[in-house]
């Protein structure tokens, strides 16, 4: 491939009857195009813990991708009520969910963690009110 | 072991082909948090759990799990089974608690998932 391969998916807040979609999408496609299967589960658990967080918090959100022969860039952006303090959402173990979502098996406070454990590079920027924009890059090699 | 040694040990209903008894199954991790599942590094593994939603498939799929065990005589829904059939991921299902059927695997000497 010398070309950039783009995608995109919408995801809906609150639905976790399909939860895990989007990133099902993006991993398909890395499949599709024999990634490393190592580098493909990195970028498949980012995605879906990214996903997830729309899913959990934010009224709606979309995975967009961009894959090259180099790397793949994943952004999540989100329609939803943001994060007041980055750093201490960041840490291991720090929540907000409710207890319902953590009945689900959601909201152990590793989501952001593990997005940033599984990437090279990664950038969030959020606004309270308006939303939050995750952004991953995975390297191939 | 393999699959059809896990059905034994955890008395365990089967919902999966014959064939896939076969697959071994070389670690395992017990968790209801499916962050920390995806956390650890958890490929091939056997994912024992009382969670019983669709998601739990796909966190499977994602993090490389091999096969899933429900414990409690928790009995997955027709959407959960269908998935799993799916995706090619056997599940069996226990009366054991998770305490339990964790013990007994370890004890018959699987071992835990590799931690970070
Ligand atoms: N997209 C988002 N919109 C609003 N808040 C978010 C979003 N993502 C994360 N957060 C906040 O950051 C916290 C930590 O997120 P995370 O590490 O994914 O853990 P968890 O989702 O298990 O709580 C969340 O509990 C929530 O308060
Ligand atoms: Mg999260």
């Amino acid at each position: 491939m010398d070309e950039t391969i783009e995608g995109s998916f919408q995801i809906i807040g609150g639905n976790f009857a399909n939860a895990g979609e989007a990133s099902m999408q993006l991993k398909s496609k890395l499949v599709e195009l024999g990634i490393d299967e190592a580098i493909i589960r990195r970028a498949a658990i980012a995605t879906f813990e990214a996903e997830m967080n729309v899913i959990i918090y934010a009224a709606a959100g979309r995975l967009q991708y961009y894959i090259t022969p180099h790397e793949v860039t994943i952004k999540i952006d989100d329609m939803g009520p943001g994060i007041e303090n980055i750093e201490l959402a960041m840490q291991e173990g720090y929540s907000t969910a409710p207890d319902w979502v953590r009945e689900m098996g959601w909201g152990a406070g590793m989501g952001l963690p593990n997005m940033k454990k599984n990437s090279d590079e990664f950038k969030i920027d959020s606004v309270v009110g308006e939303g939050t924009t995750v952004k991953m890059i995975i390297h191939f090699s | 072991m393999t699959l059809k040694d896990v059905a034994e040990i955890l008395e365990a209903d089967v919902i999966a082909d014959a064939d896939d008894l076969n697959i071994t199954i070389k670690n395992a991790c017990s968790a209801d948090m499916m962050s920390a599942v995806l956390y650890y590094h958890t490929p091939d593994s056997l994912l024992i759990t009382g969670l019983t939603q669709p998601h739990v498939i796909r966190t499977a799929e994602i993090a490389g799990i091999k096969s899933i065990v429900f414990v409690l005589d928790k009995k997955p829904g027709d959407d959960i089974i269908a998935l799993a059939r799916q995706k090619k991921i056997p599940i069996l299902c226990t009366r054991f608690c998770m305490y339990t059927a964790s013990g007994k695997l370890y004890a018959a000497g699987l071992p835990g998932c590799l931690f970070k």
